[in-house]
């Protein structure tokens, strides 16, 4: 279980938390980008050995949405959340 | 007669008592520890289910044997020792079905091929169905599946209780009842590390060399940008055909030579209990709760869950993952609740962006991906058949074309989500 940094409630336990995902690059415009680089944006996500950069949501707390970064070796959260909402 | 027959001790009675009366002393070794050259024709790096099975195809169908099984740890200490040996072909898309029933198919002919026991048992699965959006999808699945040969029968929830007594669970009161269930009578289970150890005994006994203990920490390109080799533990090894079968590290390998690709590496929860008597002759599988389980010749409850949301190349598991999927599995089955758990353990597999394999030759020439393998266990002789057969004749094998990577260029999905516990 990780325990995960919320920025107004402190450290939580991840199960009152929904996994958002990865964190990917922002949404380029389709019609101003090649195919190549679409598909990619839309298939690929980071997948690296160490820490990746993921969202996830307070739904059972406070209901905000944070951003860390996790190693994917350890489950160490190795930089907490910068944000908030 | 294959041709490895010639300088591979068989097993069968006759080997048996002849051994026993020379005191066991003439057991040879079931494959050698060779040197590792500096070049061969074909690299292939895993020696898991589809690193043998791929090696074990390019040697049986397209005589290709000058090649090396290259493994980081132990002969089929991966993967393949991790999963919970369901073998089945209850799929969803066109693509997939006949794929799958090609591996039941072989599955049940290996064990007289390699002149390996897998103790393959088919044994039949079971689905219990909980709600009737889930039903509708297996039904639908039940009707494509019809048109490939692989078997789907719906039963009642009265039909399903006679052939699971131990399910007393999800009665009309319960948050879930169970609304009835169906029949998969293909599948089986068999022993995991015959598979690998068949597989690594046939083609040592053809020439292919298996180094265990040799981690590839590098893929090499030339010049042209075309695939050179690999880097090892143990020194530079070259080749002009590279093939990575290395499940959670597919991505870690292939960005060594700047390719990125669609998959994320995941880890898989799955536990024993201890052997009890007889209790479940069918595999189990509660898609609505997220659980599956079947008992081992042993009498060891097999039980896996769903996986850990976030990505992670852990080999062990998460407490609240583990016990999530036990109180599901009580919710349905409560006398299990006096079951003491022997052993959990995790595993890191990757999962495409569909839900389907990958194999591939990729945009580095020469350099061959078979990836994807959520529930790569059952797929592993029509695995290696198919990309044995790429890699010698650089044409996809007419089961296995539509999981290229081309498919991901054109958006053209073969969307298998929910027919794994990927869920």
């Amino acid at each position: 279980m990780l325990l995960i940094p919320c920025p107004f409630c402190g450290p939580r336990n991840e199960s009152e938390f929904a996994f958002g995902g990865p964190v990917k690059p922002d949404r380029p415009d389709p019609n101003a980008t090649s195919d190549a680089d679409w598909v990619a944006h839309l298939t690929q996500v980071p997948n690296p050995l160490g820490p990746v950069q993921e969202r996830w949501w307070h739904v059972r707390g406070c209901g905000t949405w944070l951003t860390i970064w996790r190693d994917t070796r350890t489950h160490d959260i190795v930089e907490g959340p910068a944000d908030a909402g | 007669m294959v041709k490895y027959m010639h300088n591979m001790q068989r097993y069968n009675v006759a080997s048996l008592i002849w051994q026993g009366l020379n005191k066991h002393k003439g057991w040879t070794r079931a494959w050698r520890s060779p040197p590792l050259k500096d070049r061969y024709e074909v690299i292939v790096i895993g020696a898991g289910g589809h690193g043998l099975a791929t090696a074990y195809y390019l040697a049986k169908e397209h005589g290709i044997t000058n090649v090396a099984v290259l493994e980081r740890g132990w002969l089929g200490g991966g993967n393949i020792a991790r999963n919970t040996v369901t073998v089945r072909s209850n799929y969803m898309r066109d693509a997939s079905i006949p794929f799958y029933v090609k591996s039941v198919e072989m599955f049940e002919g290996l064990t007289d091929e390699l002149n390996f026991n897998l103790m393959h048992s088919k044994r039949t699965m079971i689905d219990v169905v909980q709600t009737y959006p889930k039903m509708r999808e297996l039904r639908r699945r039940q009707l494509t599946m019809d048109i490939y040969g692989s078997t789907y029968r719906q039963i009642s929830e009265a039909e399903l209780r006679r052939r699971v007594p131990a399910l007393t669970g999800g009665g009309p009161d319960a948050r879930l009842p169970v609304i009835g269930g169906m029949v998969h009578t293909d599948a089986g289970v068999n022993r995991h590390d015959a598979v690998a150890w068949g597989y690594a005994r046939a083609i040592d006994a053809m020439g292919v060399d298996i180094h265990q203990q040799t981690a590839v920490t590098q893929l090499i390109r030339a010049q042209d940008g075309s695939i050179e080799g690999v880097e090892t533990a143990r020194g530079t090894v070259r080749a002009d055909k590279v093939v990575v079968a290395v499940s959670g590290h597919t991505t870690t390998l292939t960005e060594t030579a700047g390719l990125k690709l669609p998959l994320r590496t995941m880890n898989l929860t799955a536990f024993v209990s201890e052997p009890v008597k007889p209790l479940v002759d069918v595999i189990v599988n509660c898609p609505d709760s997220g659980f599956y389980f079947s008992q081992s010749d042993k009498g060891e409850m097999v039980i896996g869950g769903a996986p850990d949301m976030g990505q992670s190349f852990r080999r062990d598991i998460k407490q609240h993952v583990f016990e999530d999927t036990v109180t599901a599995m009580l919710s349905l089955f409560p006398s299990f609740k006096r079951l003491k758990l022997m052993r959990q353990w995790g595993g890191h597999l990757d999962i495409a962006h569909d839900a389907s394999p990958i194999m591939d030759q990729t945009d580095v020439p020469g350099l061959f991906i078979t990836a994807g393998w959520w529930g790569g266990y059952k797929a592993i002789p029509a695995g290696g058949l198919t990309l044995a057969h790429l890699v010698a004749t650089g044409r996809p094998h007419p089961l296995m074309a539509p999981f290229t990577l081309s498919r991901f260029r054109h958006l053209d999905y073969v969307m298998e989500t929910g027919t794994t516990t990927a869920r």
